[in-house]
């Protein structure tokens, strides 16, 4: 892939009359077509989600600092875990790595734009009426839905009218998600640019090409759970009622066979970033391209035959358990491989530790714990002891926070002189980077121990006996937040002009096409393709 | 609380603990700073346990394999001093080996996880059976079978609510303390029937190694035996509505004979 030899475009500037003059002021936002743009709403979208995620996540650790009911009753602890669940899935990650396509696949295989340029302006803009339809539900009777982000029936049943905001919220985020994910397929097999072949492409190319067949293959699963939830709430239907011949935990299996594909959906593309950037300050060829983009390909695959071991404790035959853990346990081969690889893309390299290195590094560090304990907790018996309480909290926060979330960083650090034309201040991202490592670590590492020792999750209030870790946890969490204002900080000061002009390669390792371009990018790209050799 | 402050150096940052200075191991219940599974009392339990441990150890194996390769690289491959980097990007040979000896580590770890999913799995042949069920926050128990067949009594949190809201001290079984708790004799296979009333609810008792489902409507099994006398502490495990956190198990598990003697006590109890 990175062996690409590019032919650069003759320059073009005396036949784009066919485009108006850039649109200026609230227009080019509310009408955005242009790809960068719209990308650049994406991202500072998910950042206030992640804002607003993080301070329900804060008020959650503040409740728990103590043994004992001191700040939430109850209910409204539940509304807290289960909002601070859906606004960081679908308001904070998925949107975010959707900005990062948007903005990055068409200049990687040198396209002008994506495919569908108002339908992508469509599917932004559902976003923030979905996060005000989520976030207006706590302001409703009852307040926000408290039966947990996975929304389980019965549960659910018993819900307010926040319930049913929140089950339109997803409706509203997934169909938005739906059309991205198209837009991203037809952008990738139809605009490349000439000898841009498959096989050539940046590995976040193939990552999201994948990622986005997933998103259309659960995205409607998702919305055929929570529709059935909406017509057993409201029109009588009895899908998850036994009383009426329906069966609880049939919502489970339709949910978890959108869940599990869903977690990948949100770490593939986080791969496709890490594998953009362990290259570049390894001044090396990514090891195993082929092998990446297999390994990818068979990840998401699995992820659609193992969704039933979230469900070890539902009680199913012995040989389903045992169908579930053994597929389960194979995910770990393909994962394992893309480790390796990216370790040996760092074998004899020319290393330097620049902020997205070391977002990247941290990425592999902290994301293989968390596969670790993916693979302790397919182990069904091990599951079974372990179900529901912190240990799966501490797993799932190691991979989505550790994983996605840092691949996001990462790639921030990564483009952002692209983007803006400025050198972020070096100094400051790797304060960012360390503090967010050590408190990151310092609030989830505990929540293991919490969980062996069998602590539940979801739980207001708890024994004397889990206070110590508890509070280390609510330290740590205080610690990490706050360190993502300085992350806030920096990236303001950048787009405001501070910091070193940016050259066009911006890191001396850096190979493909967006580094063929200038820094920042002019408003239209590729307007003429590239020829790639 | 001196052994936090000696293992993570983390006195300093912990002001509140003074406040439980004197929070003791909860006997059947977590212990203070326990950071693993708990040992178990039953066969099962005491799988899972060494099935984690095994986990454990394979996984800090490869760990340490991996990340020293990567720290090594870290610190010798560096720019800063003058490391030039290869070309070399792919190796069909390293390429399948780290595909098959994964795949047979991981068939290593299936093997022994398999006999306890099995054993686990297995509630045929039991010497006693009892229904619990849950409820919008608390659990239902029946007697269904043998000496105790026809005893039933609901098991309320005991924790009262002056302790939660932080007026009064909090006791050593702070929230998995019941008014009736499930009692059952040493040396049987006891198969509970778990359901519920409302919502999911999950029965859940670490010493004992069962973490059930309990669903509306429908009936699902787990089982224990255990020659372990005490009382064994758990809480429910599926979100539930507001008082999720307030409906704790508590088993006791008592000698054959004290088995006989409470059946008595309870079939007068009824018979008034």
């Amino acid at each position: 892939m990175s062996s690409t030899v590019v032919d650069h475009a003759p320059d073009h500037h005396g036949h784009d009359d066919h485009h108006h003059a850039a649109p200026t002021g609230w227009r080019r936002w509310l009408f955005a077509t242009n790809h960068k743009d719209i990308g650049t709403m994406y991202l500072l979208f998910s950042f206030i989600m992640l804002l607003e995620g993080g301070a329900l996540a804060l008020l959650i650790r503040t409740e728990l600092f103590e043994p004992g009911i001191q700040f939430f009753q109850p209910d409204l602890f539940n509304q807290f875990t289960t909002m601070h669940g859906l606004i960081m899935i679908f308001g904070a990650i998925m949107p975010a790595l959707v900005g990062f396509a948007n903005y990055m696949i068409p200049l990687q295989i040198g396209a002008s734009d994506m495919a569908f340029a108002r339908m992508n302006n469509f599917s932004f803009w559902l976003l923030p009426v979905g996060a005000i339809m989520l976030t207006g539900s706590f302001f409703v009777p009852g307040g926000a839905t408290a039966a947990g982000w996975t929304l389980y029936a019965p549960l659910s049943l018993q819900m307010g009218p926040g319930m049913d905001m929140a089950i339109f919220a997803v409706h509203i985020l997934g169909a938005s998600s739906i059309m991205g994910a198209i837009n991203i397929i037809v952008t990738i097999l139809n605009m490349r640019a000439p000898g841009m072949t498959l096989m050539k492409m940046p590995l976040f190319c193939w990552t999201w090409l994948i990622t986005a067949f997933l998103l259309i293959a659960v995205m409607p699963v998702l919305a055929a759970a929570v529709t059935m939830l909406l017509t057993d709430r409201h029109f009588g239907t009895g899908f998850f009622n036994a009383a009426a011949g329906g069966d609880p935990v049939l919502y489970q299996h339709v949910f978890w066979f959108f869940g599990h594909p869903e977690v990948y959906i949100m770490i593939l593309p986080a791969f496709g970033i890490v594998s953009a950037i362990i290259p570049t300050f390894s001044r090396k060829r990514l090891f195993g391209y082929a092998s990446m983009v297999y390994a990818t390909a068979a990840i998401a695959v699995l992820s659609f035959i193992v969704w039933a071991h979230h469900m070890f404790a539902t009680g199913m035959p012995v040989t389903g358990q045992l169908y579930f853990m053994y597929a389960t346990m194979l995910i770990s081969i393909p994962t394992g491989v893309k480790v390796f690889n990216w370790v040996a893309t760092m074998w004899r390299g020319s290393l330097t530790f620049e902020t997205p290195m070391l977002f990247s590094v941290g990425f592999i560090f902290v994301f293989t714990l968390g596969g670790f304990t993916g693979l302790i907790l397919a182990v069904a018996p091990i599951d079974i002891a372990v179900h529901d309480t912190y240990y799966v909290v501490a797993h799932f926060h190691y991979v989505l926070v550790a994983g996605s979330l840092f691949a996001l960083f990462a790639g921030t650090y990564y483009w952002l002189p692209k983007w803006t034309g400025r050198m972020y201040n070096e100094k400051l991202g790797k304060i960012h980077f360390w503090s967010t490592m050590l408190s990151f670590n310092l609030t989830f590492f505990p929540m293991h121990f919490l969980g062996l020792a069998g602590m539940p999750r979801r739980y207001v209030d708890y024994a004397p006996q889990f206070t110590d870790f508890h509070q280390v946890a609510t330290i740590g969490a205080f610690w990490f937040g706050f360190s993502q204002l300085l992350f806030l900080y920096i990236i303001l000061k950048t787009y405001r002009g501070a910091g070193e002009t940016a050259t066009a390669q911006v890191w001396e390792g850096a190979e493909g096409l967006e580094w063929t371009l200038p820094s920042p990018l002019p408003f239209h790209t590729f307007e003429t393709p590239p020829v790639v050799k | 609380m001196k052994k936090l402050q000696g293992l993570l150096g983390l006195g300093a940052l912990l002001p509140a603990c003074t406040a439980w200075a004197q929070v003791q191991d909860m006997p059947g219940g977590p212990k203070v700073l326990q950071v693993n599974l708990h040992k178990g009392v039953t066969e099962i339990a005491e799988s899972m346990y060494s099935l984690h441990i095994m986990m454990l150890i394979i996984c800090t194996v490869i760990f340490i394999a991996v990340f020293g390769v990567m720290f090594y690289s870290i610190w010798a491959h560096r720019k800063s001093k003058g490391f030039k980097a290869s070309v070399f990007h792919e190796h069909m040979g390293v390429e399948v080996a780290w595909t098959v000896v994964p795949f047979i580590i991981v068939i290593a770890m299936a093997l022994p996880a398999t006999k306890t999913v099995v054993a686990m799995k297995d509630t045929s042949s039991a010497d006693i059976t009892v229904k619990a069920t849950g409820y919008q926050w608390k659990w239902g128990y029946e007697y269904l079978d043998g000496k105790a067949k026809g005893i039933n009594f609901i098991s309320n949190m005991t924790t009262p609510y002056d302790q939660i809201e932080g007026g009064a001290e909090k006791s050593n079984t702070y929230l998995m303390e019941v008014d009736n708790e499930l009692v059952v004799p040493t040396g049987k296979k006891v198969r509970v029937v778990i359901t519920a009333d409302d919502v999911i609810h999950s029965f859940f008792v670490p010493e004992l190694g069962v973490k059930q489902d309990a669903i509306p409507g429908f009936l699902r099994d787990a089982w224990f035996r255990t020659d372990k006398v005490g009382t064994y502490r758990g809480q429910c495990a599926e979100l539930c509505g507001q008082n999720h956190a307030f409906m704790p198990i508590v088993v006791r598990v008592v000698s054959p004979e004290d088995y006989d003697k409470w059946i008595a006590e309870q079939q007068k109890v009824a018979a008034k």
